[in-house]
């Protein structure tokens, strides 16, 4: 490939917006719940063998790191959740002008921010 | 040769492999979708019954998996949410893999461990309901 053709303006160039920042968390919170889900089968597969390496596992998931991994995972399946129903309203064409955006995505940052406070609410402080 | 029966641009040899110019049509994108309403439901279901017992002791995870109901939920809902995680992962591999070869070999380990992780995964909790109580 020639290096003199015109290249399109590269990502880094644009000044960060909450479009471009929500559209690329959704896609890392999307990577980290595919791959994180190994903890998910890991707890799964150690409850059908039960005893003391479910006890084990368990151990494990309340440790403070464990419940940190689990707040992670809590917050990121709560963001795609709400950010995939924003994409699915604009596949009806619901909510595409700029403004229903930027609504959308306020509402959900909202939904993501109380998330995370019960999230840390059950986890850390229940 | 032209065959005026068939208005489509696509040859006859396209049409029959079911191939556009994306390789695979528009069967990505419209299952991805369909994954994807179908996990809102299940994902809130599952979410909840499994944050009502938060105590998360052996005997209160066991019963709440073997109710039938939940059973069936969450065996639908990790054999949706895997395949919607591989079209997503499949979609991430194909943005930022420029090497054809090694493009290729993740987006296969990537299925392999997303099967892989399904078949535990919903072996696990048929174990669970099949054994509870017995």
């Amino acid at each position: 490939m020639s290096a003199k053709r015109p290249l399109s303006p590269h990502l880094m160039i644009y000044r960060p917006q909450l479009t471009s920042m929500m559209s690329i968390t959704h896609r890392l919170t999307g990577v980290a719940l595919g791959l994180g889900s190994l903890f998910f089968v890991w707890w799964l597969v150690a409850l059908a063998h039960g005893g003391t390496y479910y006890d084990f596992v368990r151990g494990i998931a309340e440790h403070a790191l464990g419940r940190l991994v689990l707040l992670g995972f809590f917050v990121a399946v709560s963001y795609h959740l709400a950010n995939g129903i924003r994409h699915l309203f604009w596949d009806f064409g619901i909510g595409l002008s700029l403004q229903g955006v930027y609504r959308g995505g306020y509402a959900v940052l909202c939904v993501a921010a109380l998330a995370t406070l019960g999230g840390i609410y059950m986890l850390f402080l229940g | 040769m032209t065959d005026h029966s068939n208005p489509s641009m696509r040859s006859p040899l396209g049409r029959a492999k079911g191939l556009g110019s994306s390789r695979s049509g528009v069967s990505h994108w419209w299952m991805q979708r369909l994954t994807a309403m179908g996990m809102v439901p299940l994902v809130l279901y599952c979410l909840i019954g499994f944050l009502c017992f938060a105590d998360a002791s052996e005997a209160a995870a066991r019963a709440w998996i073997a109710q039938p109901f939940n059973s069936v939920a969450l065996i639908l809902l990790l054999g949706t949410g895997f395949y919607h995680a591989a079209l997503g992962l499949q979609v991430v591999i194909e943005d930022y893999i420029s090497s054809e070869s090694r493009r290729i070999l993740m987006l296969a380990f990537m299925k392999m461990l997303m099967t892989a992780f399904a078949a535990f995964s919903i072996y696990s909790v048929l174990l669970i309901t099949l054994t509870n109580g017995a």
